[in-house]
């Protein structure tokens, strides 16, 4: 079993998006790519799963709303209603429009805080964690995809040649 | 190029015939004096038929007022004095027979309203239709979007209605301060004599003015409307990218007086029905109303053109893009909607909440309906991003939000004028569909007078490549 990749480096994005699409023709299988920012369309050409973070914030969004309107029939009504501007206090559904921006915003902080620990949670991604960049080069202006070798090393490496590759670098993983 | 289809053609005059058919029955029916107005009523008190026992209802009213009154007056007037209490009787008879009248006076001013209120709502709402995909229109221009330059055809066919419908629009109102229609009452000389907080507002609020402000702004929308579409169709032809830049730069242009004088014209034209009345984020708020619509329409207009195999360059992502701003502007809507509302509501003040005290009294089903149609259903067929790619759901979703969004002009106008005595008949239904089919017949016409692609947009390319 060979731990060798190969390493191709491009110095422009439209470049990487081509080499992808004929990486993915030759059927070569790419590890993983390494861009100094996110780049359009790039998932797709990779053949990537879509994204199920959607799904995921819609249920954070969910459990906020059912949240905020626990807490608030328990606060404002339950354990010390309290009379505000004469509204009714003892009712949570008529009292309810004065509480719509608490729920609002309690749906929008579970979705938008709970969305993003999953994301680094499934990135792996957690503070002091080692970075696994390859090249310090992808953090400024290059990018950088590798691919699995399989089979002739010399005719893989002439293939990626040709693909408007800046570098061609094969390497011995562990 | 496109061509109008003689069967749409065929469809829009039945439609036109068949609306001005409801609204000539509505006016027709519309009740000429008070004697009509008592039959009506009677009528919709169901369990009284005929008119006898009406007649006889209304006896035993008089007495329990007559009772009343002699209560109140028992202890001045006392036994001794039997002839003072039959002068108190007669005297609460007549004073209960004024207010009989004046009720009935009432009511008849509602029901005449009705007819042209019907007309007025469905009037304005199609011609804010055309002027929200003008908004539109120019908001791609000035961002110089690079995904929509394949539907600007489109969008500048809808906006071509803003010239008829604005006229007939400013038709209702010139009418309004000639006195034919009272749609708005602080142009009756006689309400404000006796109203101070109008006489307040008549600096603002006269016909003059008034007419001079609509002049105004459906002039200076008209002209950047003419104007933007003579230029888009000369780049057509052009060598260069100058008719580009002169929209590009007229399209910034509009936007700043359009966002002011979209917000006078809500002042004017909607809020002033309810002269005492006021809210400081009307304007907003029609204006997500309107321009929701107009996405949609524009969405809808571009999918039938795809389905009658015109515009190729038409892919899912423009569509996916018009069903985002669907959604998007229908919760900015909801957002408006609701802070308009929750700060009337929390604050409780006299003059403000009888507004929404008479929509959730008398209006109850058609405005918290129309929460459900305008928000509540678009955010859950809409969320999904599968969704938005399929025609058949955009459509759908489309014709939901809007009759929504008729429902919502609807509700802003109807209290001010027409009060309790709402229904949707033959004039509303009847307006609807003359309008429908009169928009349907311009915006085609237009749209079948310029070639569908704007082929010299220096964003063309981008856009038929669009991807999303």
């Amino acid at each position: 079993m060979s731990n060798k990749v190969i390493h191709v480096l491009y110095n422009d994005d439209d470049i990487l998006m081509d080499a992808v699409k004929q990486t993915r023709a030759a059927h070569h299988h790419i590890e993983e790519i390494y861009t100094p920012f996110p780049v359009h369309g790039l998932d797709k050409a990779m053949g990537l799963a879509p994204t199920r973070i959607a799904i995921c914030s819609f249920l954070y969004g969910l459990v906020g709303l059912s949240i905020a309107t626990a807490m608030l029939r328990y606060i404002m009504i339950v354990d010390w209603p309290q009379d505000i501007g004469g509204k009714p206090s003892f009712s949570f559904i008529q009292n309810m429009p004065a509480f719509v921006p608490v729920m609002f915003e309690m749906t929008v902080f579970f979705a938008a805080h709970l969305m993003v620990i999953t994301f680094y949670m499934r990135s792996k991604l957690w503070p002091f964690k080692e970075a696994e960049n390859p090249d310090v080069r992808t953090t400024d202006d290059h990018f950088l995809m590798e691919v699995s070798v399989h089979g002739d090393v010399d005719q893989i490496v002439s293939f990626f040649e040709n693909t408007g590759a800046v570098e061609v670098k094969v390497i011995e993983k562990h | 190029m496109y061509t109008f289809s003689s069967r749409l053609k065929t469809f829009s005059f039945i439609l036109m015939i068949v609306g001005v058919l409801g609204i000539g029955y509505s006016f027709f029916t519309a009740p000429k004096d008070i004697n009509d107005v008592e039959a009506i009523l009677a009528d919709q008190h169901g369990h009284h038929g005929d008119a006898h026992a009406e007649a006889a209802d209304h006896h035993e009213a008089k007495d329990a007022h007559v009772q009343t009154a002699d209560h109140s007056e028992a202890a001045h007037a006392e036994a001794s004095h039997d002839a003072h209490g039959h002068a108190a009787d007669a005297h609460a008879a007549d004073a209960h027979n004024d207010e009989h009248h004046a009720h009935l006076e009432h009511v008849l001013h509602q029901l005449q309203n009705k007819p042209w209120a019907a007309v007025y709502v469905a009037a304005l709402f199609f011609m804010l239709i055309a002027l929200g995909a003008l908004a539109f229109y120019a908001i791609q221009n000035a961002a110089s979007a690079g995904w929509s330059p394949v539907v600007f055809r489109v969008m500048e066919g809808i906006s071509a209605y803003l010239i008829p419908g604005a006229i007939i629009v400013f038709v209702l109102l010139v009418l309004g301060v000639m006195g034919t229609h009272h749609l708005f009452i602080w142009m009756d000389d006689e309400v404000v004599a006796h109203d101070h907080l109008i006489q307040g507002k008549s600096g603002y609020l006269n016909g003059t003015f008034f007419l001079i402000r609509a002049v105004i702004f459906m002039g200076g929308w008209i002209l950047y409307r003419q104007y933007a579409r003579k230029n888009s169709l000369a780049q057509d032809e052009a060598n260069d990218n100058s008719y580009y830049k002169k929209n590009f730069k007229a399209s910034a242009a509009f936007l700043v007086f359009f966002i002011v004088s979209e917000s006078i014209m809500s002042w004017d034209w909607i809020m002033s029905v309810d002269p005492h009345w006021f809210s400081t984020l009307f304007g907003w708020y029609v204006f997500a109303s309107f321009v929701v619509s107009a996405v949609t329409v524009i969405a809808m207009v571009t999918l039938y053109l795809k389905s009658r195999g015109y515009l190729e360059y038409v892919n899912t992502s423009h569509i996916h893009d018009l069903a985002k701003f669907m959604f998007g502007f229908s919760v900015f809507w909801t957002y408006l909607w609701f802070s308009q509302f929750m700060l009337i509501w929390y604050a409780d003040i006299p003059e403000e909440i009888t507004y929404f005290i008479t929509r959730i009294n008398d209006y109850n089903l058609p405005f918290f309906g129309m929460v459900v149609m305008n928000f509540v259903f678009p955010v859950l067929i809409l969320i999904n991003t599968d969704f938005k790619r399929l025609s058949w759901i955009v459509v759908m979703a489309g014709i939901i939000i809007l009759c929504g969004h008729y429902i919502d002009f609807f509700n802003m106008i109807m209290p001010a004028t027409v009060g309790d005595q709402w229904f949707i008949g033959a004039g509303e239904i009847g307006a609807i569909l003359f309008f429908m089919g009169l928009f349907i017949f311009v915006v085609f016409s237009s749209i079948a007078k310029a070639p569908l692609l704007a082929k010299r947009n220096p964003l063309i390319e981008e856009s038929k490549h669009f991807h999303y």
